[in-house]
């Protein structure tokens, strides 16, 4: 899909080398790189669809050295993109071709542990795995789990609002994070929170989270850490049809109980992860769900006894429950390796990530197959069933002239259906450049304006990852202005007393 | 007399936010009027009255998902809630009570706008981590909406956290979208009597470290446990830890923290009834109430690092007299200073500071509370970035303007 980005400013370009000069002074040894070989890697994110070779790349390491790098930018009117891992899949951190590509990589420490306020002060380029890593020894854990948890790092998560798989009981990123510090476009250092509860002022923490690298550059990040539970059991249920699985899930919910995970697959994703990791999936049903209770142990056992009788009463033909931790890790397996099941199945495919009301499951899963014929791909399907998140994995052939435009036009079609029955364009994967377009489906201009007016307010020359998220772009001051029409609104015929 | 204006929906909000625009009125939003009290007492030209705004747009149990009109009062949403044995799980405190106003009285869009909780903050969080989807009006007159409703949605930023607990001072909510979760089957708590506060707070930083996956834990010192029934029976302090849940997971939890609390003093258990009515009136900070004995004393909230609580509530108490009562682990406390000129300001400031946290004067005449700033002042390139943000919505500075700081 042709992808039009801001216009290269020429005028910074010409200045290339001044730039890089200047930068070099800002961040000395090897933190700044010039050279297109060297600068390779940073070409594109985990949207590998679009790809394009920064300006130049800015390693720093220390909040001086980026307040510096982006006063800098401010001052010169140079646009700036962040980046952590470059895990995103919506193309949150595509480069610009006139931009300085900022790399978080070198924040990678954890400042401190304090198990008292269950709190982690760690730096945004710490894993997000390495935090739970790191406060495992005292039974503690970081609840938020994207699946990238190995690679994906905490100020990409924050950036992002990342979820995971337990994000229905426990959160995601924004219910887990306490504080942050945040460099400002002007170079401005200010401090969002803290490890205490609550903010003090407007909540800005809460907006600066998810914000996709538009509000600020986070060098510092006060997460919540939570004592593991002690007993998780997980059930492994097949359903004859989608309808009976969602039934299920609808009536788990209803009779008060909110499992720590549950996940559905669909017929071509069971069989899939099966034929990869054999995790003895049964393969004669079209939803499976798997369901995990974490807890003490009395309640784990007790719960899992009613979500028995509900999948029976839901038509399940099997059902399984784990009796030790090797048999609930494989459970899992099938389901954590479904993304590669598929890569072994197609040559390609392409993930996507909407949230639908999880009651229409079935009727978006009919329509997608509709969808499927029509474009001539095959899909399958994983489902983050507790909170409706779709993640439907589109595969073609990259080398078939026509199959990728195909891929992103079916991908773009699932998710104005997400958008028709009362979901969202995105879960848990960010806008960036991918859905960027697709807004307006979902938000009006004046919804639209209001988001960027916030943006103005962080960032008034609209530098920092420019291009991402908002289809327009409007400078700040055209947005500032009033459309109330001084002295000629009539005076309102509202009641009054 | 100030004009009062009396929409019905959204168009009207928008409607009427546009006039005052074009006449340079300002506007104080009010719908129950149970906070009124709290914040600096500005003064607006005219009162945009949101209580026409009421009534369930949407409740669907199973989807765990509420969509009402932003002033429907919160006692209407919990009855609704109850007949399907769900609830707002961040338990909306009632300020009714220490506020001298009628109980029972807030809507839905007013704790949204404070970002009210309760005990189960801890647990549960905040108003904020519960609001998934908002329609407003802001202070420019434009209609917009942010969120959904579902619970795992990134598209867009996320205006619905900005939007709790600014106090009106961005938009008028008109429309509301909440998550729902089901309620517990049972609870019971379990109190520890005698424990001085710093000890307290080291039991309840135990509890929360341990299995025991408490939904409460509170710290009431003798005066204050004396003036609640459900804690006065060991006639001391009274440390109280609240466990929900399934019947055998209450059970399995209270051994568990029986064994953790017994070397500390003696315990008492409370049963469901007992429970709820003890962190309810934890929840409403009743020993302070209006109408009781602390009723003309200023009252403070201060959030704080659980490790420090003890020494700030120390601080408070020897230098001033304060009363305490320490909510949310030690991560809350309620101190209700003897009644001055400047409500203890600036010691309390610096206790909070010290505790790792920060202050909200939340009773105090509103001669005191134009005087003495009422929340956090804060640090010059944050409060610069405040103030574009509220002009990022309301650039006249139409809706509540000087509710939350001067001159902002």
């Amino acid at each position: 899909m042709p992808l039009t980005m801001p216009p290269a400013d020429e005028a910074v370009l010409a200045r290339r080398a001044e730039i890089v000069a200047a930068l070099r002074r800002m961040v000395p040894g090897e933190g700044v790189i010039a050279s297109d070989q060297a600068m390779r890697p940073y070409e594109s994110d985990g949207l590998t669809a679009y790809r394009q070779l920064p300006m130049v790349v800015v390693l720093p390491e220390n909040t001086a050295q980026v307040a510096s790098v982006l006063g800098y930018c401010h001052r010169e009117g140079i646009k700036v993109v962040p980046r952590g891992a470059g895990t995103s899949l919506s193309g949150g951190a595509l480069p610009l071709g006139d931009g300085v590509l900022l790399g978080l990589a070198k924040f990678n420490r954890i400042r401190e542990i304090d198990f008292d306020s269950r709190v982690a002060v760690v730096e945004p380029g710490v894993t997000n795995l390495a935090v739970s890593e790191a406060v495992e020894h005292a039974g503690f854990y970081y609840a938020p789990d994207p699946s990238s948890q190995i690679a994906c790092t905490i100020g990409g998560n924050l950036a992002e609002n990342s979820g995971g798989v337990h994000c229905l009981k426990y959160g995601v990123t924004t219910n887990n994070v306490l504080g942050c510090e945040l460099v400002l476009m002007t170079g401005e250092i200010v401090r969002l929170g803290g490890k205490h509860l609550d903010a003090a002022g407007y909540d800005l923490l809460g907006v600066v989270t998810g914000s996709e690298g538009l509000l600020g550059v986070v060098t510092e990040v006060t997460v919540r850490i939570l004592k593991k539970p002690p007993c998780a059991r997980a059930a492994l249920i097949g359903f004859p049809t989608s309808e009976d699985g969602g039934a299920c899930v609808a009536r788990i919910i209803g009779a008060g109980i909110i499992p720590g995970g549950m996940e559905m697959m669909d017929g071509p994703a069971i069989r899939a992860a099966e034929d990869f990791v054999h995790a003895g999936y049964p393969l004669n049903v079209e939803a499976l769900l798997i369901v995990e209770l974490d807890g003490p142990r009395a309640e784990v056992d007790h719960l899992l006894d009613r979500v028995q009788d509900i999948a029976r009463a839901c038509n399940a033909v099997t059902c399984r429950v784990s009796n030790s931790e090797e048999e609930r890790l494989l459970f899992w397996a099938g389901r954590k390796a479904a993304f590669p099941a598929v890569g072994r199945i197609s040559p390609d495919y392409y993930c996507m990530d909407g949230t639908i009301p999880r009651a229409k499951l079935p009727l978006v899963l009919k329509r997608m197959q509709e969808l499927s014929a029509k474009y001539g791909l095959r899909v399958a399907n994983v489902f983050h069933a507790g909170d409706g998140n779709l993640h439907p994995l589109i595969l073609y052939d990259a080398n078939k002239p026509g199959e990728l435009e195909r891929a992103e036009k079916f991908g773009a079609d699932i998710l104005l259906l997400c958008v028709e029955v009362g979901g969202v364009l995105t879960g848990e994967h960010g806008v960036g450049v991918e859905k960027r377009d697709l807004m307006p489906a979902m938000f009006s201009e004046s919804d639209l304006d209001q988001q960027q007016r916030l943006k103005c307010a962080f960032d008034d020359k609209s530098l920092l990852n420019p291009g991402k998220v908002f289809p327009t772009l409007h400078r700040c001051a055209e947005l500032g202005r009033m459309h109330v029409h001084e002295g000629r609104v009539a005076f309102p015929d509202i009641p009054r007393f | 007399m100030a004009d009062n204006l009396t929409p019905h929906d959204t168009a009207e909000v928008e409607r009427a936010v546009q006039w005052a625009l074009a006449e340079g009125k300002t506007f104080e939003l009010v719908s129950r009027g149970t906070k009124r009290a709290i914040g600096r007492p500005a003064q607006w030209d005219a009162t945009l009255d949101l209580s026409g705004l009421s009534g369930v747009l949407l409740y669907e149990p199973e989807e765990l998902v509420l969509s009402v009109k932003a002033a429907t009062p919160l006692a209407e949403i919990e009855a609704l809630l109850s007949a399907s044995q769900q609830q707002l799980a961040f338990e909306p405190m009632d300020y009714g009570p220490i506020l001298g106003a009628p109980p029972d009285a807030g809507t839905i869009g007013g704790a949204i706008a404070a970002n009210l909780s309760g005990p189960r903050r801890i647990k549960a969080g905040a108003a904020r981590d519960h609001f998934l989807g908002v329609t407003a009006v802001s202070g420019r007159g434009a209609t917009f909406k942010s969120g959904g409703r579902v619970v795992k949605n990134v598209t867009g930023y996320d205006l619905c956290k900005l939007l709790a607990g600014s106090w009106g001072t961005l938009a008028a909510m008109t429309e509301v979208t909440v998550k729902t979760l089901p309620r517990a089957e049972t609870e019971e708590s379990v109190l520890v009597f005698g424990l001085d506060d710093g000890s307290a707070c080291r039991a309840m930083t135990a509890a929360m470290g341990s299995f025991a996956d408490v939904s409460g834990a509170a710290h009431l010192p003798a005066a204050v446990a004396r003036r609640m029934p459900q804690a006065a029976g060991g006639n001391a302090a009274a440390t109280a830890f609240r466990l929900e849940g399934v019947a055998p997971s209450v059970a399995q939890r209270k051994s568990l923290l029986q064994a953790l609390l017994s070397p500390l003093g003696s315990l008492d258990v409370l049963g469901e009834s007992d429970s709820h009515a003890l962190w309810r009136a934890i929840r409403d900070a009743t020993p302070f109430a209006a109408d009781g004995p602390a009723g003309g004393r200023d009252l403070w909230r201060i959030s704080a690092l659980p490790a420090r609580a003890a020494d700030a509530g120390r601080v408070l108490a020897e230098r001033v007299g304060a009363a305490l009562l320490y909510d949310w682990a030690g991560g809350l406390i309620w101190a209700a200073l003897p009644a001055s000129a400047d409500a203890g300001e600036p010691l309390v400031r610096e206790a909070a500071v010290a505790a790792g946290g920060h202050a909200t004067l939340i009773r105090a005449p509103a001669a005191v509370r134009a005087v003495v700033a009422v929340f956090a002042p804060e640090p010059a390139p944050l409060a610069a970035l405040t103030r574009r943000v509220r002009e990022s919505f309301d650039p006249h500075g139409v809706l509540n303007a000087g509710r939350m700081w001067a001159g902002l």
